[in-house]
């Protein structure tokens, strides 16, 4: 188990706890916070769960998909940082993981 | 035949496929949920599966759940189908990956963004033209009407024969069920559809611009060969029009039927995209996709042998109380993340972002000049052995 910090959009701050086996979106979306939409569940099909990951952090992710890397190119609101967070799976590695949920498209 | 594993799980005495069950196959989920997480059903000859997590994760196994067996009753290793199988639906990895990553790069979120202002267009003045009215039918006036005014061109088709599509459609969902009496009187007459599709589907009779026709200039760069895409505009065809028509219906059919959410919608359009979200949760579309085991599997303490069809309950999924809270309400503002509308995994549906589109486009253009919808009649389903279709919703509207 760990921690992922959230900053909301409105710039609050969410601390959710996440394990391993789970996406980062279902640790977030499983703490209650439903302004991460996640339409497709996690299939990496819609988009509507993109985040911007800390830049200490960004580097520690796996790398990203095609498919990912296509989606966020519709995104108006795409930054070197963008990830599509059910793409990002949890592991211990990641504890103390620091985003921002990304405005919605 | 019967395997003796069917014997170790709840059998049931339904067919999920006879017109009782299919006019009204919410009546029977309780049912099949509570038997157990993993049931047999001597009516189809296959285990069955209804219960949120186990759906899901059958869906999300694609390796043991395979899919180029048929999605429907018939097992393509033993059986022909009627036409030659989908290269997306009906294929496993790594077919399926090359054709579904191709399809996505034309299916794209970008090709959708340069669409959107055009679409809203048509939301807009066909949403227009029925508040004029005030009486109409959300189905024949409405959610049959709106796919046609854009999907057709946006795929490019020809002009002519265009209402083959939904008739070609009713074909195609009957086909995953068994040849029954919902089959062969649904699909009477439609025959023709077959052919318009075969011909709609060739080079020559696709214009320049359209998605069909990026699909044979893939085929030009070498992403797959011109028979292949052929075979890939067919999918556009099938799964196209009749999902979205029966989406845009339902979620109507519910927001007239819920004033009290209706009314949140008003006041807060923003909600649009969970409104349409939770329509698709509530009453699925697609009520039921077939798998058939690659190996022996254990689900829920159940073991079901190698090449065996699993029938998965999607829409009973997407109701199943271990998941869902109070999964029979109607709730915009509710989270649906994670329902199994559109299936789960790597066959999640390819057009699901041209339907949500659709459905927040007509969605936001209803909230913007209705005050309130009322149903002035029963609504009448349409019998298919997949879809849950709907042929009227007779409704009044009160202009904002």
């Amino acid at each position: 188990m760990g921690t992922i910090n959230v900053t909301l959009r409105d710039g609050t701050e969410q601390s959710v706890e996440a394990a391993g086996g789970s996406s980062v979106m279902e640790a977030i979306r499983d703490a209650g916070i439903d302004e991460l939409l996640a339409l497709c569940g996690g299939c990496c099909s819609c988009a509507t769960c993109h985040v911007h990951v800390a830049g200490e952090w960004f580097d520690k992710l796996s790398a990203m998909s095609e498919d990912e890397d296509d989606l966020l190119e519709s995104s108006d609101h795409r930054t070197l940082q963008s990830r599509l967070s059910c793409q990002i799976a949890y592991t211990d590695a990641l504890d103390g993981l620091q985003l921002a949920i990304a405005p919605e498209d | 035949m019967k395997p003796a594993e069917a014997e170790a799980v709840p059998n049931l005495a339904i067919d999920p496929f006879d017109k009782v069950f299919l006019g009204d196959p919410y009546a029977y989920h309780d049912m099949i949920r509570e038997a157990g997480p993993v049931v047999w059903l001597d009516s189809v000859g296959a285990f069955a599966m209804a219960r949120y997590e186990e759906v899901k994760d059958s869906l999300r196994d694609h390796e043991t759940f395979c899919s180029s067996r048929g999605v429907g009753t018939l097992d393509f290793a033993k059986e022909t189908p009627f036409r030659p199988p989908s290269l997306l639906l009906e294929a496993d990895p790594p077919l399926h990956d090359r054709t579904r990553s191709m399809m996505n790069r034309i299916v794209s979120l970008k090709a959708l963004k340069e669409l959107r202002p055009r679409w809203q267009a048509k939301a807009e003045e066909l949403v227009d033209r029925l508040v004029e009215r005030r009486r109409f039918d959300a189905v024949k006036d409405l959610s049959e009407i709106f796919p046609m005014m854009i999907f057709p061109d946006t795929i490019g088709l020809r002009d002519d024969g265009r209402e083959h599509l939904l008739d070609y459609a009713t074909i195609v969902f009957n086909a995953f069920g068994p040849d029954n009496d919902v089959l062969r009187e649904g699909n009477e007459g439609k025959e023709a559809a077959i052919e318009w599709v075969a011909e709609a589907c060739k080079r020559d009779n696709l214009k320049e611009g359209g998605w069909g026709m990026a699909v044979f200039e893939a085929a030009d760069r070498g992403e797959c060969t011109h028979e292949e895409a052929e075979r890939l505009v067919r999918s556009f065809l099938s799964a196209g029009v009749d999902t979205t028509v029966n989406g845009i219906g339902h979620m109507v059919l519910a927001l007239a039927g819920h004033p009290e959410e209706y009314q949140k919608l008003r006041s807060n359009p923003s909600l649009v995209r969970r409104a349409f979200e939770e329509s698709l949760r509530w009453d699925s579309t697609v009520q039921t996709f077939f798998r058939t085991t690659t190996k022996r599997v254990e689900v829920g303490g159940a073991e079901i042998p190698e090449g065996q069809k699993v029938l998965l309950f999607l829409a009973a999924a997407n109701r199943d109380p271990l998941h869902w809270d109070e999964p029979d309400a109607f709730r915009i503002e509710r989270n649906t993340s994670g329902h199994v509308g559109f299936g789960f995994g790597i066959h999640q549906c390819l057009g699901q972002m041209v339907a949500r589109l659709e459905g927040e486009l007509i969605g936001t253009a209803i909230a913007e000049r209705v005050a309130s919808i009322r149903l002035t009649g029963a609504p009448v389903r349409r019998l298919n052995n997949t879809l849950h279709a709907i042929d009227s919703v007779p409704v009044e509207v009160e202009p904002a």
